[in-house]
């Protein structure tokens, strides 16, 4: 299968400390990727490397077979950062507004997709409210809301379901499925087992070093779990790490 | 297009902000008040207390034509009381000679010096009046030679105060100050709300970014730049030789120089609290070099690296020797190209984030 997300070898530091050691990743072409590990791993710097919104020291990434960053291929990508990146002082629809004319929509066609992606995480009605009066759950929603407006064909999207009850959790982890039936690429991260078991694969991620990568069924055959939370401190241990 | 979504979402926010639009207003027009009000009645009045001194002389001293002259009487023990408790300045002795005739060669003044300007200005109309008395007290008539001196302002007219001297410089100043401290802090917390990582993950370009916040807060600077104008102008009655046109060109250019530099400095700030502790660091230094006081050779050249020495200089150019655009279009150059450099380098500090 095609790979729409490749990282070859990235290294990255900040200051003294490197979070990532020469990390290789390869993601096929509509596939529900989940990226699982404890916080302070690395995850959200490789988010970040994929989304060309941060330097690697050294490696390239690859998104549809271009190199990042680049501006053509950010056009077609949907990037939800961990905290809800929005402005508060601005009204929900200003703020949708604001983002999709930066992708280049305008008139009836920035209207239509503002439409369909609120419609999708639900908050249709809500919209004229200022974003700081919204709970953590709908800011949360307008950002993958606000992922989705450039209708991407890859989406990166770290910790998207924090805050998010489990009514609404579900309905965005059905829509998530029906874009990777359309050819959407999906990245995940989270840090909840149980939501790592919904991805088509899973690469766990633990002090800068992926540790497994497969189904999720493979890793938990491969390590002799019985879940993929036993499966993850399986591979930590083996992973040569210094935990007890 | 993608440059105008950012200046509109700008303008959007700073409508959303009613404190923003309130001190962007406000605050200028209360600060040249008030700064109005203390130069211009800086020189009200003189209060003098005479200890001891010759009808005549205390005349002329009271009848001057130029200031205000409160003459009161004191007991000698009492003189120095009050100045010390504020009710006069200064106190005169003036003692007799042989003759019982005033000695003016032997003029005691009691003096507060805190304000050594006004001191003296009082030991002046001390001498002045002194003078006066003096050619009174010559029995003969001798022929003076009067000095007569005939005044033409080339800048400026004997009505003007302190004020419209000041006021000038205080506009860019006030401007400048506001502007800086507004645009630095929004683009900062663009920076650590995530949004601008948020922006950065989308195609726009990183110059359309920083040309979208300059275009957006020039918006506002024009408003503010023309309620400053107007207000100094035509409530505070300043006086303005030139265009008003070209006083306004010049307030938005200076505008658009303290956005880019708030927007470039609020890169290395991590807070608001770290981009306030930049007003002594590059706001206080700009007001004592940009002209607004005279200074020695060395310091005026420091003054050159100042963005608000050329704002000062094209101000007092336009609004007090009523020069045009031939007189000020070197100040509007270098005040446009630092703001060029100052939203390169913005652009350019970007590029650590994203290199496209």
């Amino acid at each position: 299968m095609e790979n729409c997300i490749r990282l070859d070898n990235i290294n990255k530091s900040f200051g003294k400390k490197q979070v990532l050691f020469d990390v290789s990743l390869k993601i096929p072409k509509g596939c529900i990727f989940g990226l699982l590990g404890p916080s302070g791993c690395g995850k959200t710097t490789s988010v970040k490397i994929m989304a060309g919104i941060l330097k690697q020291d050294s490696g390239s990434a690859y998104i549809m077979g271009g190199l990042m960053p680049d501006l053509s291929l950010m056009a077609q990508m949907g990037y939800m950062a961990q905290s809800a990146a929005l402005y508060p002082t601005l009204s929900a629809y200003e703020n949708l507004k604001f983002f999709g004319s930066v992708y280049g929509f305008k008139g009836h066609v920035l209207v239509e997709r503002i439409d369909k992606v609120t419609d999708l995480v639900g908050l249709t009605h809500e919209l004229k409210k200022t974003v700081s009066a919204y709970s953590e759950g709908m800011k949360q929603r307008l950002s993958l809301a606000i992922a989705l407006l450039p209708d991407p064909k890859v989406l990166l999207l770290d910790e998207p379901t924090v805050g998010i009850d489990p009514v609404l959790r579900k309905s965005i982890w059905k829509e998530l499925y029906y874009l990777s039936d359309q050819g959407v690429t999906i990245l995940v991260t989270t840090h909840v087992m149980d939501e790592a078991g919904k991805c088509h694969r899973l690469a766990m991620m633990r002090e800068g070093v992926f540790l497994a990568e497969g189904t999720p069924s493979e890793i938990i055959e491969k390590s002799g779990a019985k879940t993929i939370e036993d499966a993850f401190i399986y591979f930590g241990r083996g992973g040569g790490s210094d935990e007890d | 297009m993608r440059i105008k979504a950012v200046a509109l979402r700008i303008l959007n926010q700073i409508r959303h902000d009613k404190r923003t639009v309130g001190i962007i207003v406000v605050a200028p027009l209360l600060i040249l008040t008030i700064v109005y009000f203390i130069l211009d009645s800086g020189d009200s009045g003189y209060d003098i207390g005479i200890i001891k001194a010759p009808d005549h002389f205390v005349e002329t001293l009271e009848d001057n034509e130029d200031v205000d002259v409160k003459v009161s009487y004191y007991d000698s023990a009492l003189a120095e009381k009050a100045i010390k408790d504020g009710e006069i300045t200064a106190a005169i002795y003036i003692p007799d000679n042989e003759n019982d005739l005033a000695d003016y060669t032997d003029i005691e003044v009691l003096i507060d010096g805190t304000d050594a300007s006004k001191a003296s200005r009082i030991k002046a109309l001390i001498t002045v009046a002194a003078a006066e008395a003096i050619k009174k007290d010559i029995p003969v008539p001798v022929s003076f030679a009067e000095p007569e001196i005939e005044t033409d302002y080339i800048y400026g007219s004997d009505d003007w105060s302190l004020f419209d001297n000041y006021g000038a410089p205080m506009i860019g100043i006030i401007i400048f100050f506001l502007v800086f401290l507004i645009a630095g802090i929004n683009f900062l917390g663009e920076r650590t709300s995530g949004t601008l990582q948020k922006l950065l993950s989308t195609p726009i370009r990183r110059g359309e970014i920083i040309t979208g916040y300059a275009l957006g807060f020039s918006v506002l600077a024009v408003l503010q730049s023309s309620i400053v104008t107007f207000f100094v102008i035509y409530v505070l009655k300043m006086p303005l030789e030139g265009s008003i046109w070209l006083v306004l060109i010049v307030n938005l250019v200076t505008a658009m120089c303290a956005l880019t530099l708030g927007m470039l400095l609020s890169t290395l700030a991590n807070s608001e609290f770290q981009m306030v502790q930049f007003i002594p660091l590059v706001i206080l230094p700009q007001i004592f070099l940009c002209g607004l006081f005279e200074l020695s050779g060395g310091w005026e050249i420091a003054g050159y690296f100042m963005p608000l020495y050329y704002t000062t200089d094209a101000l007092t150019e336009v609004m007090l020797h009523g020069n045009g655009l031939s007189e000020i279009y070197i100040d509007l150059i270098i005040l446009v190209s630092l703001s060029t450099v100052f939203m390169a380098a913005n652009s350019l500090l970007l590029k650590k984030q994203r290199s496209v």
